[in-house]
């Protein structure tokens, strides 16, 4: 029987809902057992709340002043030898997970899964290549442990609050690198939705034309209660930090409903959104490829369209 | 310093790629083959590196098959000072790559080694991760900014939630984001020059390497279409067809 150890992603204090899902792909494996692992400086309150999500078996802790920052040389170790006893390690492929699991991996002198969007069995898997233009399954080696990353935008977040799983605190005997050190974190942070979890996002492309002009994607988007996106040209072109670009080298995102203004829709981009709900395309190109894949496509100038959307919307 | 590159090929980003009707893999006969481009910044990086006096050597690495050569000649014409081609007739998975590449890490002391975070054909995301494990070095993964001095590395990281800046002691791997740099066209000349520039093959085998090719390629299959909607003619519109729809 396959016994999952999931890693649990979080900042600032709080667990990053991308975890939830890491449980989801989990528990389609159809596993005896599911427990989180925690790692962080203080893991009170991180392992209170993934002790709620259900289908957690238990919550395993280690608490360490190194483990204060995600430094995935630091992490990777850890992981590596909290994993004897277990078929198969997931995390969410965010770039915590991307940055950790291949480390993990390596150690363990085993092959990753990146991306798992579909289980087919313990140890069969679906996945996306080629910027999500192709999907292949594959088979991990049934004698090696699976380590895996989830793709988060192919799974909903398992739902939190019945359950209450044991929390157990874990002393991991690994001596830690020194060489690896965290200098600070530059974020975007603001009161608008989380881009990865949010369900509207509004997203500006290269048509936007400037930083000032990207008031507008701001504007609509909280009148819809939407996280704001952008395409990478509007990102390259300085109208946003990087952390809002959506796309195979940025974001992969599932929101219900998906608003690409000023986007052309080059095949990096849509890899982005392919799991949205809705997707609306604002451009003034009726050619523009974005269209192709619009659930409901207005061509025009946004400059013009989006204050009369804002009206209709009054 | 000598900085080692990961330059690999892969199909050009342009490409739309289709699946054999069959499942058996993609079809990649006469498709157009490029640098992948995120190796085409890891090696633009080792380049300034260089040209600001902090390094001496670049070296790119490409592994896979005989014809292999030509590409590692556009990243001697990019400027690199040789070239090592690990020669296999089989496309080898991360595991492998980053074996392979800590066999040459061992061999030619480099004090950094720059890969792409990720190449566009798998979209893996895993050798330069890899490769650090196996070599107990640093990794400073999705870097937009790479800042040498002391031995040391201070990098910033293109992760979800900002820029996050680490530093690393060296020799360290680095892999490379998008907008770490832009990186040089090559130019007629230096084509020229690069026909008298080092390709060193080694054959795959002859390294003593233990596959980590674990994952077996059951099947491939084009993903979901998703279908063609429609048009609507004005924001009103648009704002009615969303509400019918539950989503405002
Ligand atoms: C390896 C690699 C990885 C990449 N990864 C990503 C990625 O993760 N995400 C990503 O987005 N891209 C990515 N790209 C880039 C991608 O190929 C495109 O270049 C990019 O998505 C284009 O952005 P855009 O649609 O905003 O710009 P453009 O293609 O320039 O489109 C701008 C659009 O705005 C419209 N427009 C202009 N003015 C107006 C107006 N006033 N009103 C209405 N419409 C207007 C135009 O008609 C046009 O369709 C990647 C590329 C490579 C090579
Ligand atoms: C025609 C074709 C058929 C394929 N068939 C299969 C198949 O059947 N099964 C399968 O599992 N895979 C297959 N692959 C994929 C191939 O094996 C991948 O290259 C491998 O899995 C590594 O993944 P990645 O390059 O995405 O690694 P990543 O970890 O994404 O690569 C990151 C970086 O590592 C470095 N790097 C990685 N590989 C090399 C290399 N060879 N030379 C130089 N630097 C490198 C580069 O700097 C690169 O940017 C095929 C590829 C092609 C082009």
């Amino acid at each position: 029987m396959s016994k999952i150890l999931v890693i649990a992603e979080h900042l600032d204090g709080t667990l990053n809902p991308s975890t939830a899902r890491a449980v989801s792909a989990a528990a389609a494996v159809k596993p005896e057992s599911i427990d989180v692992l925690v790692l962080a400086a203080y893991t009170g309150a991180l392992a209170t709340e993934a002790a709620k999500i259900e289908g957690v078996n238990r919550v395993l802790t280690v608490e360490r002043a190194e483990n204060a920052h995600p430094l995935a040389a630091v992490l990777a170790p850890q992981v590596a030898r909290a994993a004897a006893g277990y078929s198969h390690v997931f995390a969410p492929s965010t770039t915590f997970g991307k940055d950790v699991m291949p480390r993990v991996a390596a150690l363990l002198g085993v092959a990753q899964v990146s991306d798992v969007m579909s289980v087919e069995g313990t140890h069969t898997f679906k996945r996306p290549i080629y910027a999500g233009n192709a999907i292949v399954t594959v088979e991990a080696e049934p004698t090696h442990t699976v380590v895996a990353t989830v793709r988060t935008a192919s799974w909903p977040a398992a739902a939190s609050g019945d359950n209450n799983a044991p929390i157990e605190a874990l002393s991991l005997d690994v001596a830690l690198p020194a060489h690896t050190r965290y200098v600070g974190l530059q974020s975007g942070k603001s009161d608008r939705p989380d881009l990865q979890s949010a369900g509207k996002v509004v997203s500006g492309g290269r048509g936007v034309g400037s930083k000032e002009n990207f008031d507008i994607i701001f504007k609509l988007a909280d009148k819809l209660g939407a996280a704001v996106g952008a395409s990478r040209a509007a990102v390259d072109a300085g109208y946003v930090p990087s952390d809002l670009q959506v796309g195979q080298t940025g974001k992969i995102i599932a929101p219900e409903l998906y608003m690409a203004i000023g986007i052309s829709g080059a095949i990096q981009h849509l890899t982005g959104i392919k799991d949205a709900g809705t997707i609306v395309a604002i451009n003034k190109d009726s050619e523009a490829p974005i269209f192709e894949v619009a659930d409901f496509g207005l061509v025009g100038d946004l400059f013009k369209l989006i204050p009369e959307l804002e009206q209709a919307l009054d | 310093m000598k900085i080692l590159v990961g330059y690999k090929r892969v199909v050009d980003y342009n490409v739309r790629i289709q699946v054999k009707p069959d499942g058996t893999g993609v079809v990649t006969d006469g498709v157009k083959l490029s640098a992948n481009p995120f190796d085409d910044i890891a090696l633009e990086e080792a380049l300034r590196l260089r040209e600001k006096g902090l390094a001496e050597e670049v070296v790119v690495v490409g592994i896979g098959p005989a014809d292999l050569t030509a590409h590692l000649r556009n990243g001697l014409a990019m400027g690199a000072n040789r070239a090592i081609h690990v020669s296999t007739a089989d496309a080898v998975q991360p595991l492998t790559a980053a074996r392979v590449l800590q066999k040459l890490v061992e061999k030619e002391q480099p004090g950094l080694v720059i890969l792409g975070k990720q190449a566009i054909d798998d979209d893996a995301n895993q050798t330069g991760q890899m490769l650090a494990a196996l070599w107990d070095r640093p990794q400073a993964t999705f870097a937009s900014k790479v800042e040498i001095a002391d031995g040391k590395a201070t990098v910033t990281r293109e992760v979800d939630a900002g820029l996050e800046t680490i530093e690393v002691e060296l020799p360290a791997v680095v892999t490379t984001d998008l907008r770490l740099n832009e990186p040089r066209f090559i130019k007629l000349p230096d084509i020229m020059k690069a026909k008298s520039k080092p390709i060193d093959v080694v054959e795959l085998a002859s390294l003593g390497v233990d596959s980590g090719d674990h994952l077996k390629t059951t099947h491939y299959a084009a993903p979901p279409k998703r279908s063609k909607g429609v048009m609507v003619k004005d924001a009103a519109e648009l704002v009615a067809a969303l509400r019918q729809k539950g989503l405002l």
